[in-house]
């Protein structure tokens, strides 16, 4: 260990640099190209098994039908298996192995996107590998991030991971057409969401019947016309 | 690792003093558990100019700003933003996410 004698006097220094400051340059760096580009850019995070890819392949196919130029991003250790369900959608998937890291970093995003035209997109989506814990603290540049966690994981998700639910924009309860199998409590499941992030939006909903899926999509089109005519 | 890229850095600037000790500020909403980054650390440290540094973590509760009382004040915890004073509940944090190097003790290298 060190000599702390007079030659040698230790030094305090001030220092205050973010760690994760080079993911948040990155990050800043991908929302204004987006921003200048005019791309609303979503991204997603879950537990595994969520339904995070059959919510994302709805919203996929649905929004390139209601006129939309959509594309996504699909994150994941070490299969290509969403992506070529998400292509099933008929749009631009590209996936991006993770190997051993469990989230996607905002670099990784900007190699992701090398060789696409921005120009032609209206709506990216980043599907994050299904991890509750890690994604919370990078910042990918997206618009609004969503948080999903399905009827089937039990109504105190929020309270085991309150510091993803805090950093996402709207909780998506998932699989609502299982809600009364598996005896979902959504009174509870609201208010365990609210105690880690209050005023936090949330829509039910269920991809395999559609339930709730349409007030989604509007909600997406709103939220991409509020974002080109605001100034900020 | 981030913590050792920025603390080799700063050492660098300054003429590859020794590091003897990096102080960070951890959030509870951060994320990050100390225990993990501690035992991360022992690992990540080695054969680098911060081989035989020690990191000083402060450990920085949730604050919120309580629309009710008008003012910061601790949470109740990370599972509950609300007021640990008056129990409103408030979205407003302003204290508990940090993730940062704050400051570094450094030692000159021995002139042989």
């Amino acid at each position: 260990m060190s000599n702390h004698s007079a030659a040698n006097p230790t030094r305090l220094v001030q220092v205050r640099t973010k760690i994760l400051k080079q993911n948040d340059v990155a990050a800043r760096r991908l929302r204004q190209r987006f921003r200048d580009h005019n791309v609303f850019v979503v991204s997603l995070v879950s537990s595994p098994g969520s339904g995070k890819t059959m919510f994302l392949e709805q919203t996929l196919a649905s929004m390139r039908q209601r006129g939309h130029r959509v594309a996504a991003l699909v994150g994941d250790l070490a299969t290509e298996n969403d992506a070529a369900r998400l292509a099933r959608a008929e749009v631009p998937v590209r996936q991006i192995t993770t190997g051993t890291v469990c989230h996607l970093e905002a670099e990784m995003v900007e190699n992701a996107l090398d060789g696409w035209t921005l120009e032609e997109l209206d709506y990216l989506f980043i599907e994050n590998v299904g991890n509750l814990v890690c994604p919370a603290t990078y910042d990918l540049g997206e618009s609004l991030r969503l948080v999903l966690f399905s009827t089937t994981e039990g109504e105190d998700k929020p309270l085991k991971y309150p510091t993803i639910f805090n950093t996402a924009d709207i909780a998506v309860i998932t699989k609502m057409d299982l809600a009364e199998v598996v005896e979902f409590d959504a009174v509870t499941a609201h208010k365990h969401i609210h105690a880690v992030r209050p005023g936090m939006d949330i829509l039910e909903v269920s991809a395999k019947s559609g339930t709730q899926m349409e007030r989604w999509f509007h909600r997406l089109e709103t939220q991409r016309n509020a974002s080109m005519t605001d100034p900020t | 690792m981030s913590i050792i890229d920025i603390a080799c850095e700063e050492s660098r600037t300054r003429g590859d003093a020794r590091v003897i000790a990096v102080h960070l500020k951890i959030g509870r909403m951060s994320g990050v558990v100390s225990e993990a980054l501690l035992s991360a650390f022992e690992l990540a440290r080695e054969d680098t100019l911060l081989a035989a540094a020690e990191l000083k973590i402060e450990d920085m509760p949730v604050r919120v700003h309580c629309p009710q009382c008008g003012c910061e004040q601790l949470a109740d915890s990370i599972q509950c933003l609300c007021c640990s004073v008056c129990g409103t509940l408030s979205p407003e944090i302003t204290q508990g996410c940090e993730l940062e190097v704050v400051a570094m003790e450094l030692e000159p290298m021995e002139v042989v």
